[in-house]
């Protein structure tokens, strides 16, 4: 019955392969003009439309999408966000921690009081909890505000113009239009940029944007690059300025948009071979974003989210620095002597050996990078009280830094290898050990690559 | 049985869903449309918190499924990719069509832009051909009729032949509506009638020359012309999928028989 069906039906296809050489006309052009005209004439009939028609929508679109003001105001507008971000985070991040460090005080009283050895408060409070308060304090402000703006601008329907804008510079890098707006979704986490490049159909280019999406800072690593620009900024001139250290993070976005480019275009010549495919790009009506809804959706669903991952992540990674940090082989403890193999290769490219083992134990999450680094130089110094940017400044500057290592720091995080969430994610959409291992070999290459050369020339020149 | 077409694909999730105590319902609903027409909207203001996603087995698209309770009836929503066509350029389009073709929904509302109704009728047009129990869901109506744009929603409804529903689904306005359309609709309450397009001649003969003979071979299944248009156009990786479909469908019925 089955197998009789199936042959009718086969005898079926070839009869219309048949027909289909024999018409004249090209079947699926003609089916699509055919669709679209009908569509167009039902809506003439049914729908009335008004004289001027999104007029006002229009007008916004020629001035946002302008050749001479498109740029400078996608550029203005990055800035403003991580201004109010930097800014506004500030006070309730020293709010939180104070209490949350305040509230250290009394966890250790309470393993003295309770008689407990050294080590279990060493590994609980000093590690475990500490690196837990550092990230909490540190990311969930920033975040609180940076994540509702994002989803603001993307409510609004301001980012299908970012892509309209950056459309030309990616087709002119062999990739496709619609991967500027995976890389927004990498903003605020590369898994998930990873995750949105199914909306690109060709499997080259959606490799190309799987591939570069490290290259935009997610919002684990955005901590990181606004402390550093802090950092940075403070050690070119006296005293923190948040005007200027929103430049430099956005400056810093800019830079990863161009190495995204140049590394899209690398691969569209070599590994990744072919033409951008077209696509029509919707510009869809502005519209005023449910401020509720946005609250509720951007705190629920991405900071709460992105922060629970963090936590259960520096949990652990707290607990295993700490005894890195304590536990000594010899004379030196477990974390120096990493650090003292790595130091060699660190200073050739402006870092050091505990920046770059802290960024190889921040794999599981970029988001605990710096409190790895910073707890690496506690434990073999002097205590500190970290409640603010200037107290970090005095840390690292005290462990030999200079405006160099801050500005490697940045590029380094910026560019390096992708965290494992977004390594297995990759894995995951591209089916491919091979692709999974190239994801992080690129950006590391680049990184490695980047920071040398600022540091060759910078010593060169004889700058620091 | 390993990878079997049973097991693969389509099959494993209408499998899935027929077999998760969770969504043995009554009437099971495709929602399809535009990006960007507050698809999601519709399907949150419809299931409440009642959803969850699964990914559909060897297809890297995640579909959202709900259920929702009308009049006694348990109907489950399935979120299909928010998608310009069924013409099926890429995965997201291939797993919607997919789903509205063979993981035989009892109708699929299709969730449409008022503001850009044109652009919108395509897809509503390409469902019409798959499928007659299509409803057609006007979304953001309050912002249409804000920009001045009106639409006739009965000279709509005799156009296509479907049931057009106007919704504001942000502030839950017309889904009431929505669940009757779709209560009817799905529990064959109502007659559907779609007015098919018209082709150019030379397809409409060609359609003509096939059509009578796949009737047979489709006993009811699929739309004859829909499968013959698929025919003529020749893309293999449909036609294939049409097959299997065929033989699957027939051996289910052998066994429960």
């Amino acid at each position: 019955m089955a197998a009789n069906q199936e042959n009718s039906f086969n005898h079926l296809v070839f009869k219309a392969q048949a027909v289909r050489k024999q018409m004249n006309t090209n079947l699926r052009d003609q089916v699509v003009k055919d669709i679209y005209q009908r569509a167009e004439e039902i809506a003439a009939k049914a729908v009335a439309l008004p004289d001027t028609r999104n007029d006002l929508d229009r007008k916004i679109d020629n001035i946002v999408t302008s050749r001479i003001w498109g740029y400078p105001l996608m550029f203005a507008l990055l800035s403003l966000v991580f201004w109010l971000t930097i800014t506004g985070a500030n006070y309730p991040s020293q709010l939180l921690s104070n209490v949350l460090f305040g509230f250290q005080e009394q966890l250790t009283g309470f393993f003295r009081w309770a008689g407990a050895p050294a080590w279990l408060h060493g590994v609980l409070v000093l590690g475990l909890y500490r690196c837990l308060a550092w990230v909490v304090s540190v990311m969930l402000p920033p975040m609180a505000i940076f994540f509702p703006l994002f989803t603001f601008l993307e409510d609004l329907g301001y980012l299908p113009r970012v892509a309209f804008n950056l459309d030309k510079l990616f087709k002119k890098a062999g990739a496709h239009g619609k991967q500027i707006l995976t890389m927004c979704m990498g903003f605020g986490c590369n898994a998930a940029g990873i995750i949105a490049c199914r909306i690109i159909e060709s499997p080259r280019e959606r490799l190309i944007a799987i591939l570069t999406n490290n290259f935009v800072p997610c919002n684990g690593r955005f901590p990181t690059l606004i402390a550093m620009a802090a950092v940075f900024m403070g050690a070119l001139a006296a005293g923190t300025n948040s005007f200027a250290a929103a430049g430099v993070v956005a400056g810093v976005v800019l830079i990863g948009i161009a190495v995204t480019l140049l590394v899209s275009r690398i691969l569209s010549k070599t590994l990744l071979k072919g033409v951008p495919s077209t696509f029509t790009l919707e510009l869809p009506p502005y519209r005023m974003p449910k401020i509720g809804t946005l609250l509720i959706r951007s705190i629920l669903d991405r900071t709460i989210f992105v922060l629970m991952r963090a936590v259960v992540v520096a949990a652990p990674a707290g607990v295993i620095t700490w005894i890195l940090a304590n536990v000594t082989i010899g004379d030196m403890s477990i974390v120096a002597r990493l650090a003292g193999w790595l130091d060699g290769f660190g200073r050739i490219i402006g870092l050091d050996g505990y920046i770059l083992l802290a960024f190889l134990l921040g794999l599981p999450a970029n988001e605990i990078v710096v409190p790895i680094l910073i707890m690496c130089y506690l434990a073999q110094g002097t205590m500190l009280e970290l409640d603010s940017i200037e107290a970090l400044r005095q840390l690292l500057l005290n462990n030999g830094w200079t405006w160099l290592t801050a500005l490697n720091m940045i590029l380094f995080s910026l560019l390096h290898f992708p965290c494992a969430t977004t390594l297995l994610t990759v894995r995951k959409e591209t089916q491919s050990t091979k692709w999974t291992v190239l994801a992080a070999l690129i950006p590391t290459g680049a990184a490695i690559a980047v920071c040398f050369l600022v540091a060759q020339i910078v010593r060169a020149l004889g700058l620091v | 049985m390993g990878l079997t077409t049973q097991s693969t694909g389509i099959y494993a999730f209408v499998e899935e869903m027929h077999q998760d105590p969770n969504f043995n319902t009554d009437a099971v609903i495709a929602l399809a449309g535009n990006p960007n027409t507050g698809k999601s909207t519709v399907f949150n203001g419809l299931t409440g918190l009642n959803q969850h996603t699964g990914n559909w087995p060897g297809k890297t698209v995640v579909l959202a499924k709900g259920i929702y309770e009308h009049r006694g009836k348990k109907i489950t929503l399935v979120d299909l990719p928010g998608t310009y066509s069924l013409l099926a350029n890429s995965a997201d389009e291939q797993v919607a069509r997919d789903f509205i073709c063979f993981g035989n929904p009892d109708a699929t509302v299709v969730v449409a832009d008022a503001t850009c109704l044109e652009r919108n009728l395509n897809l509503v047009l390409q469902v019409m051909e798959i499928t007659p129990k299509t409803i057609l869901c006007l979304n953001l109506i309050d912002e249409a009729k804000r920009k001045a744009i009106r639409i006739d929603r009965n000279g709509l409804e005799r156009l296509l032949g479907i049931p057009v529903v106007p919704t504001v689904a942000r502030d839950k306005g017309g889904l009431a509506e929505l669940e009757n359309t779709i209560h009817e609709v799905a529990l064959g309450k109502r007659q559907m009638n779609p007015r098919q397009t018209i082709y150019h001649q030379a397809i409409e003969e060609a359609l003509r020359e096939l059509q009578a003979e796949l009737e047979e071979v489709l006993q009811g299944k699929l739309n004859s012309r829909w499968v013959a248009l698929r025919l003529l156009d020749g893309d293999s990786s449909i036609i294939d999928e049409i097959r299997r479909y065929l033989i699957t469908s027939t051996t289910q019925v052998g066994k429960e028989v």
